[in-house]
């Protein structure tokens, strides 16, 4: 057994020009809920490094099929929804966890705290997940959700989105995001989307139009690929980083 | 070799994600299951800057295995406790996978199979982890702002320098108002003289902060608060 010394450890550099302005002043539930001493350095060691691994008999095949969930089929315009999850060095991440959640097709969630006045569908729950495949691939059926308004100011829409949430292979990879659709007119006052404030890493959270993916007389084809953190090349565990 | 793409970036996990069959798991606080020999409890509530509770944070936790080894390709020892081959066919017997995917009776019994074994309203799927330890937990808070795990406690983990790191649990924090995800740590209170020796908690000096990393004994279990801002804020990690 090869102990401690023995250990070749991957490093994964963080990329913080691409995530939120944490404490970003327009979103103002920020205002009590991010923390306010600078955040301390945390070497990557074992448990950084390492995370779930999942099996594919964890997801059925239905997980991944939003629209079967109920007797019925859900109102709302059907959508393929698809991409390849892939790490920072383009490689894919297979065999991860991919879950996703979104309103319906009339901007509503079913969820008790969700109080906008437009109708909840009885044939659509909102939430979805499956695993990668060995080429990173992931693939969900759903329907394309709605704008919904919020509280953050006055006349405040979200622009339609989907929420992902994906561990990637390692706790350093953990990533919780949103997608938007392209062309989307509400981007420009939605402060959770200009909370990223670089422009092209925003264009990063918008899917493409995929006629490619297109079922013909059936159902519109969305591509959306996430990047993950990437590891560098393995290091010995007691060289610094 | 350095990072060629850049990433995708964070967004806050919003107030919606425990909409049935979303983020919570039934059995997401059950990193062991129930009755496993020597498990401990651990919960604990989430805190705003108001000191009010956060009714919508979703906690998640990832750890070793009580030799200290992880269940993954980059920690070439392995696991110490052996995965069974018949773990996952055990979960679809237990409703969700596969079990779902029979139609319609199936799919209910899958979505409200044992609501208690999760956190607040976390009726919904099981990720499973069949008879042994899974290293990972999740759980949203309920409306006192309060979270709960179950799990066997770590081993101490190797460190740079031939050293050990000692036994500790880290902690993702998710919360509606937080655009990025936060980490922090849980160390062990009965642990003094390897917490003091552990490159990470040895590096804070102010002894009220490297407080709130430990969990307090309390209970037959362990408690663990998050201040998310004030003066007894968390220490949290960039990593
Ligand atoms: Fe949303």
């Amino acid at each position: 057994m090869p102990d401690a010394t023995d250990l070749r450890l991957p490093y994964y550099p963080p990329d913080h020009g691409s995530h939120p302005e944490p404490g970003f002043a327009g979103y103002h539930s920020t205002r009590l809920r991010t923390p306010h001493r600078p955040l301390r350095p945390l070497p990557q060691g074992l448990t950084e490094v390492t995370g779930p691994v999942f099996g594919h008999d964890r997801v059925g095949e239905l997980d991944a099929d939003l629209t079967r969930q109920h007797a019925g089929e859900p109102l709302g315009e059907r959508i393929v929804l698809h991409g390849r999850i892939l790490d920072g060095n383009g490689r894919p991440v297979p065999d991860t966890l991919v879950e996703l959640w979104q309103a319906n097709a009339a901007g509503r969630y079913r969820h008790e705290g969700d109080q906008h006045d437009a109708p909840l569908d009885p044939n659509f729950d909102g939430g979805g997940r499956c695993v990668t495949d060995s080429q990173g691939n992931y693939r969900f059926i759903t329907i394309k959700p709605g704008a919904y308004p919020w509280r953050n100011h006055s006349n405040a829409w979200r622009p339609a989105h989907i929420h992902f949430s994906l561990f990637g292979q390692a706790f350093t990879q953990r990533l919780v995001t949103q997608m938007y659709f392209p062309g989307d007119p509400l981007f420009g006052q939605d402060p959770i989307f200009n909370s990223v404030r670089d422009e092209a890493a925003r264009q990063r959270m918008i899917c493409d139009f995929d006629l490619g993916s297109t079922v013909p007389e059936w159902a519109l084809g969305y591509r959306f690929d996430i990047v993950l953190r990437g590891p560098q090349a393995a290091v010995f565990e007691d060289e610094e980083h | 070799m350095g990072t060629v793409q850049p990433t995708t970036p964070s967004q806050t996990v919003g107030p919606f994600f425990a909409l049935p069959g979303a983020l919570p798991w039934s059995d997401g606080p059950l990193v062991v299951p129930e009755g496993t020999p020597g498990a401990i409890r651990i919960s604990g509530r989430v805190f705003d800057g108001d000191g009010a509770p956060v009714p919508d944070a979703l906690i998640e936790t990832w750890q070793a295995d009580p030799d200290g080894r992880f269940s993954h390709p980059d920690d070439p020892r392995g696991p110490s406790i052996p995965r069974q081959a018949t773990a996952d066919a055990a979960d679809r017997v237990a409703g969700n996978g596969a079990g779902r995917g029979a139609g319609s009776a199936g799919s209910a019994a899958g979505r409200d199979a044992d609501p208690a074994a999760g956190g607040a309203g976390a009726a919904g799927w099981a990720l499973g982890h069949g008879p042994g330890f899974r290293g990972l937990g999740r759980c949203p808070t309920d409306t006192d702002g309060r979270y709960w795990f179950l799990t066997l406690k770590p081993g101490p983990v190797p460190a740079p320098g031939n050293g050990l790191q000692a036994p500790h649990i880290d902690v993702s924090v998710l919360a509606r108002g937080m655009l990025n995800r936060v980490v922090t740590r849980i160390y062990f209170p009965d642990e003094t003289t390897t917490n003091e020796h552990d490159p990470v908690l040895s590096t804070i000096d102010e002894p009220g902060q490297r407080a709130t990393l430990v969990a307090v004994a309390e209970d037959g279990g362990l408690r663990f608060d998050i201040h998310l801002q004030g003066s007894d804020e968390t220490v949290f990690f960039d990593v």
